[in-house]
């Protein structure tokens, strides 16, 4: 093959074609397995397409190409498979909007049962069909220990039926159900639930968060994942330019902004112990990431919500301590959660 | 070998002979020892391979039973009542994918008012899933039907329900033959998927179908159960020529031929249906009896010919529509048309015994002229429960 030059360096770089070969992204392969391909119809700078493509792409070779997936309803089932197109150039089945994790440990299931073991299952779903309406039958196959890699692909709210609030989408977040109305207008603070943590009270072998702004990070979480049994869990932050009200070209940015200001945490666990954490490069403040939003617009405005602006800034300030995001002076991290 | 055994456990046995290789199962009361057997049956070895998963909720069971059956394996579960509700939308998923997933339904009522006994209301709720729905009459055909359902299904591509009576057949200990393991080997064929996920052949399951083409689906699956009026009667004649009984079929006519009341019946009420039918003919009356099979689909054209000759038909309806009336009383209606008057008795819900008493009063009921066709009946209506109901609370005075 030949090499070609390409200014691309650092892990935040798409396909990394000056690393040596072996270090190079799934992405950057012209042999991946493109498992979803081209012609779907998600909207310009959809973070849910771009992430199942990384993630199905790295489960392909991570298994070499033994790989069966199944989807929750949702966006990514939507635009992938209108009838009688489909994107999918792997095995794949779409069930309900619920169910998923159910779908996929009967698939590991009958696998096994059927002496397939070589075959790999994945299930994937919106953070509605994981943290919410899938959420019994996810912890369900979390608790049995399914040989299933659940990834969620966390566009924060049910954008498949015209961005509603989900127990993922954050405070002061403008959805069409948390308008911006009254004293605390979006989203209500106190609320909602960060589902890694809960994946990780099962104990189970392996949970990760990871978002669409970072391949290398996102691709060697799959690799490593696949590279285990029993269940995992993979939680991936995709932003969504229709339901953030964000300019398409700034998927990558706004993901990376997510994990810079503190707000989405990345990490790694094993059997419910934190083993490792992203650390922020150069923290910055929410509202780098949040005025890219038209979702948080009526925070900035004039009088704007300086108040709401605040109390975002002190969850992401939490965030840093709890996960121990800043790397100390003496060089180890601070994380009161994990080891 | 006939045996002295309990209803669920004959099942469980024969299930297990059938080779399924998922059992996904959330027990619920009078399911619980068919699925606890198979448990023991999976953990024992001696049903394998096979992967037994304890799930979270019934919706959670039917769903891996999708994704078992998705990934080609043989995939059965059962359940009753409140548990059959929690599937329902899981169940139009398998009908709608033509997965061949098979299910046992220990029948019992719904809550509200909470009740573990025996009706039809459970089955009756989910009529229209398109599901096959197939009635035992006893534990004797409990057994049997389900050797044939796992044939039906992988057959047609499409979901098979075996509906027995809760506690009544599931709990009941009498002398069944339970088919050995080399009868089954040799009747249910190994289970080839019409289509399946494999990595060698990329498919896409569950596509999303819009006005484009979803009614040409739907008409699919219609002429699907619609062949399945065909295939069942002949998969039960080749289970009678291999087996040497009769069992299964779409419908179980009794003394029709002659009669000049029939009287229809689902499940174990047929048998003393058919016991008070002989007395009354003992005396000179002219009665005969209608079993119904194959509940779904309808079998209008044997239903339409077994009571080509009667002058009235009473229904039992083991469910109803609130409202509206009988539910199996209006396919029989609409299949014999209007010439012959067909009464709805609604009797033995939520675990009400369904006696021979009962049988045969209703008899004498509809030709005393009664109970008559207009209206919707309930012979064993507790009338003192009713009247001592305070009038303060409001509410229909009956
Ligand atoms: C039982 C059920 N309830 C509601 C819906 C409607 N519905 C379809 S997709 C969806 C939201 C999907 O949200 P999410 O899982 O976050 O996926 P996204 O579209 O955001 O990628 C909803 C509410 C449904 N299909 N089924
Ligand atoms: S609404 Fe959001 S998640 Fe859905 S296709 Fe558009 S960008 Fe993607
Ligand atoms: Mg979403």
């Amino acid at each position: 093959m030949r090499e070609t030059k390409l200014y691309q360096i650092g892990t935040f770089a798409v396909g990394n074609r000056l690393l040596d070969p072996e270090d190079r992204s799934a992405q950057a392969s012209p042999d991946r397995a493109n498992s979803i391909t081209s012609g779907h119809r998600a909207c310009q700078g959809c973070g849910e397409a771009l992430g199942a493509r990384y993630v199905l792409d790295a489960a392909m070779r991570a298994a070499d190409g033994d790989v069966v997936v199944t989807n929750s309803t949702g966006c990514l089932e939507v635009f992938s498979t209108p009838y009688p197109e489909s994107s999918w150039q792997i095995p794949w089945v779409h069930s309900l909007f619920g169910n998923g994790p159910a779908v996929a440990a009967g698939m590991a299931a009958g696998l096994r049962a059927s002496g397939r073991t070589s075959t790999r299952v994945v299930g994937q779903a919106g953070d509605g069909g994981t943290v919410d309406i899938g959420f019994g039958c996810l912890s369900g196959m979390f608790e049995r220990n399914d040989d299933v890699l659940f990834v969620c692909y966390d566009n924060q709210g049910y954008m498949n039926t015209g961005v509603q609030r989900s127990a993922a989408t954050p405070p002061a977040a403008r959805t069409a159900n948390t308008g911006v109305i009254g004293d605390e207008p979006g989203n209500a603070f106190g609320q909602g639930k960060f589902v890694p943590l809960i994946a990780m009270a099962h104990e189970i072998p392996y949970v990760a968060t990871a978002t669409v702004a970072d391949l290398h990070d996102l691709e060697d979480k799959v690799t490593r994942a696949m590279g285990m049994h029993g269940a995992r869990y993979l939680h991936v932050l995709v932003p969504c330019p229709l339901g953030w009200a964000a300019a398409p070209a700034e998927t990558i940015r706004l993901a990376r902004l997510a994990v810079e200001s503190g707000l989405f945490p990345v990490f790694e666990a094993e059997h419910g112990e934190v083993t490792a954490v992203t650390s922020i490069r150069g923290k910055v403040p929410v509202d780098d990431y949040l005025r890219l939003q038209g979702r948080y617009a009526h925070l900035f405005g004039d009088p704007g919500r300086p108040d709401l602006v605040a109390r975002l800034q002190a969850l992401a300030d939490r965030n840093v301590v709890r996960f121990g995001l800043l790397d100390s002076d003496d060089g180890t991290q601070n994380a009161s959660l994990g080891s | 070998m006939r045996e002295q055994l309990e209803g669920s456990q004959a099942v469980a046995r024969t299930v297990a002979r059938c080779r399924p290789r998922v059992v996904a199962a959330y027990p619920i009361s009078p399911q619980t020892h068919i699925v606890e057997r198979l448990s023991d049956l999976v953990r024992s070895g001696d049903l394998a391979p096979c992967e037994y998963l304890m799930v979270e909720s019934e919706f959670g069971a039917m769903s891996a039973c999708i994704g078992a059956s998705a990934v080609g394996a043989r995939t059965y579960t059962a359940t009753a009542s409140q548990g059959l509700l929690f599937m329902a939308e899981a169940l139009f998923n398998v009908s709608g994918l033509g997965l061949p997933v098979v299910m046992t339904v220990a029948n019992r009522a719904i809550g509200a008012p909470i009740n573990i006994w025996n009706d039809h209301s459970d089955a009756m709720s989910q009529r229209d899933c398109g599901w096959v729905q197939l009635f035992a009459a006893s534990n004797q055909e409990a057994v049997d039907l389900h050797v044939q359902a796992f044939v039906l299904a992988e057959r047609l591509s499409s979901p098979v329900m075996v509906c027995m009576d809760g506690f009544v057949l599931t709990h009941a200990v009498e002398a069944i033959d339970v088919p050995d393991q080399a009868e089954v080997d040799a009747f249910v064929p190994p289970f080839v998927p019409r289509q399946m996920l494999d990595p060698t052949d990329p498919v896409t399951i569950g596509a999303m179908v819009g006005p484009e083409a979803f009614t040409e689906v739907k008409y699919l699956m219609h002429r699907r159960q619609q062949q399945a009026l065909a295939e069942i009667p002949s998969i039960a004649a080749d289970f009678a020529a291999r087996f040497g009984r009769t069992s299964g079929g779409v419908v179980h006519p009794y003394r029709t031929d002659d009669a000049d009341t029939v009287v229809v019946a689902l499940g174990s009420a047929l048998g003393s249906v058919c016991r008070v039918v002989d007395d009354l003919r003992a005396e000179g009356t002219s009665v005969g009896a209608l079993g119904i099979t194959c509940f779904r689909p309808w079998p209008e054209a044997e239903v339409r010919a077994a009571l080509a000759g009667a002058r009235h038909v009473v229904v039992l309806e083991r469910a109803f529509s609130p409202g509206a009336g009988g539910i199996v009383g209006r396919d029989v209606r609409t299949s014999i048309g209007s010439r012959t008057p067909v009464v709805d008795a609604v009797v033995g819900l939520g675990g009400r015994p369904v006696s021979r008493a009962t049988v045969r009063r209703v008899l004498e009921d509809v030709s005393a002229g009664r109970l008559t066709p207009d209206d919707l009946h309930f012979p064993d209506l507790r009338r003192d429960l009713i009247d001592s109901e305070p009038a303060t609370r409001g509410g229909p005075r009956a």
